[in-house]
């Protein structure tokens, strides 16, 4: 038939069907009151979004941290990086599990030591099953969506201690770290009754959960281990900066499940931090590349690739707050002070951080957690909440923000000890260190 | 016999493989090197860290020829990979003592 023909044809058909629907609807009316009470509480557009986000999550680390960190180390190291990043997320994924989520969210709101940790009410998800809910998503997936941030906080430390360190000393130490601070401070911040919580400390994704933790955890071994050999006096160049461009692509595009899936819901703050991790790693990555055109005579790729990084981990604990102006003021800022972070601290302060994870992750989560208390400020284009006064937020973020620094470094300098002392030493000898540790280590080449 | 080994810029090897091709010579073997003499390196940055690289990447050929062909072999190498800036290369003779080609079993100079 002709198309005319069958437009009105099926113009008909529609119409009818339409026209038919108030009787469906009377037919099934009934029977939906009853599933209705249990069955609303879940909204699957935001639980569709909540696993989404998660798989975003679960590539930030597997394969973008692992390519990121991998290219950035020496042919000779890079299965060694992989494998770190690969077996730790592992390794976490089950600890969270199995204690991890408990201690994080469960226990009693208030007393006893419920501000810092929570307790073992949760143990191997005893209390949580595919039909508990949380907010409008399956707690299951809250429970997911979490541990990918659990395993990517942990593994961010591996660029810290890369290319010197026994392989079970890290998986070691990895998870002590884990035990001690993530979780204390994860609990802290975002549970109801964690001491920033109540403080009311903002931190949207885990600028202080993830980054600060991570960023001085790393800062704290890299100087416990030591330099790597030959540091400062041979060149240590990147092996394959195509491998970090590909891993800074995969951060990038998964953070937006990083940032807007900590929404918790396919909602407007949703879309609002969505935007902010366009715009702030934008601006931090020309500014990072601008700042070194004028100050070294070189825009460098690297250079571009850090500093969205850097872009993109300050405005971790801002998206959600943060208007879209501010986003990209704090973008900017944080391109430039992790650059300078880089490139004049670290050499002045002649510690090893291979792969500049306090640099970037440290300082611009310290940047982004202070950062928030402006960019939150309604008269600045915010999201803070009613009755926001930004000395007041200043000072709580501040607050925060030392409390994290020094019970990370705390705890990783105990952990560090005691894994020493447990595997007689943490770095590998001299000879598999110049051998590197994919040869010595894991007996592979990654190029044959 | 001579073993004729030129170290040359890596952009002058097709300019080089015409002109011995265009003398009768037909076979040779290249490899990648790194190395240095006048030509100063360059430095390379990284996150801020900078690196002098003292080695550049250059291009060693080896060509076993019969004695009354070295030198002109050695001229039209030194023409063909010469572009005047610094860095150009070295061209070295040897003597070679025996050839062998491994499919038939033939050797000295009906092997070249």
């Amino acid at each position: 038939m002709s198309l005319k023909t069958s437009k009105i044809l099926g113009s008909a058909a529609l119409a009818s069907l339409l026209l038919a629907l108030p009787a469906f609807g009377q037919e099934v009316a009934a029977e939906v009151p009853a599933a209705i009470e249990e069955v609303a509480a879940i909204d699957t557009g935001d639980t569709a979004w909540m696993l989404v986000s998660t798989i975003l999550v679960i590539l930030m680390t597997i394969p973008g941290l692992a390519l990121f960190y991998g290219g950035l180390v020496r042919s000779k190291n890079i299965l060694s990086v992989l494998t770190q990043v690969f077996a730790g997320f592992a390794l976490i994924a089950l600890l969270w599990v199995t204690y991890g989520y408990s201690l994080a969210f469960a226990g009693p709101t208030e007393g006893g030591l419920s501000a810092f940790i929570g307790d073992f009410s949760n143990f191997l998800l005893g209390a949580t099953g595919p039909d508990s809910v949380s907010g409008t998503i399956p707690e299951l997936v809250f429970v997911v969506f979490q541990l990918t941030f659990a395993c990517i906080t942990a593994t961010l430390i591996v660029g810290g201690i890369a290319e010197r360190m026994k392989f079970g000393a890290v998986m070691a130490f990895l998870a002590i770290w884990f035990t001690f601070s993530y979780l204390p401070i994860a609990h802290m911040v975002w549970s109801g009754a964690g001491l920033f919580f109540q403080m009311g400390a903002l931190d949207f994704a885990g600028g202080t959960v993830v980054h600060i933790n991570s960023g001085v955890a790393a800062l704290v071994a890299a100087i416990v281990l030591g330099p790597r050999l030959g540091y400062m006096k041979e060149p240590i160049a990147p092996h394959n900066l195509v491998f970090v461009f590909i891993g800074a692509s995969l951060l990038w595009v998964g953070w937006f499940g990083f940032n807007a899936g900590s929404a918790l819901a396919a909602n407007g703050t949703a879309a609002q931090a969505f935007l902010n991790t366009v715009t702030a790693p934008a601006a931090a990555a020309l500014a990072w590349a601008l700042g070194e055109k004028i100050t070294r005579g070189h825009a460098s790729a690297l250079g571009a690739f850090s500093g969205a990084v850097a872009g993109l981990v300050a405005i971790t604990p801002a998206a959600g707050f943060s208007g879209t102006f501010g986003a990209i003021v704090l973008g900017a800022v944080a391109g430039l002070v992790c650059l300078w972070a880089v490139v004049t601290l670290k050499p002045m302060l002649k510690y090893d951080d291979s792969l500049d994870v306090f640099g970037i992750h440290g300082i611009g989560g310290i940047v982004g957690a202070i950062g928030t208390a402006f960019v939150a400020d309604p008269a600045l284009g915010g999201f803070g909440a009613e009755g926001y006064a930004l000395g007041g937020q200043l000072v709580t973020q501040v607050l925060a923000v030392v409390v994290a620094i020094v019970w990370s470094a705390l705890v990783t300098l105990v952990a560090l000890l005691i894994v020493k002392a447990l595997f007689g030493g943490l770095r590998v000898s001299d000879a598999s260190e110049s051998d590197g540790l994919d040869l010595s280590t894991h007996g592979e080449r990654a190029y044959n | 016999m001579k073993l004729v080994i030129a170290i040359i810029k890596p952009s002058r090897l097709e300019e080089v493989r015409q002109a011995l091709n265009s003398l009768d010579v037909h076979g040779m073997t290249v490899t990648e090197v790194k190395g240095y003499g006048r030509q100063k390196g360059h430095s390379e940055i990284y996150r801020g860290t900078e690196y002098a690289v003292h080695f550049l990447p250059k291009l060693k050929i080896e060509i076993a020829v019969d004695d009354a062909i070295a030198d002109s072999v050695s001229s039209a190498i030194r023409d063909a990979a010469q572009t005047g800036r610094i860095g150009d290369g070295k061209i070295f003779i040897l003597d070679l003592l025996a050839v062998t080609r491994i499919r038939t079993g033939e050797t000295g100079a009906s092997a070249l």
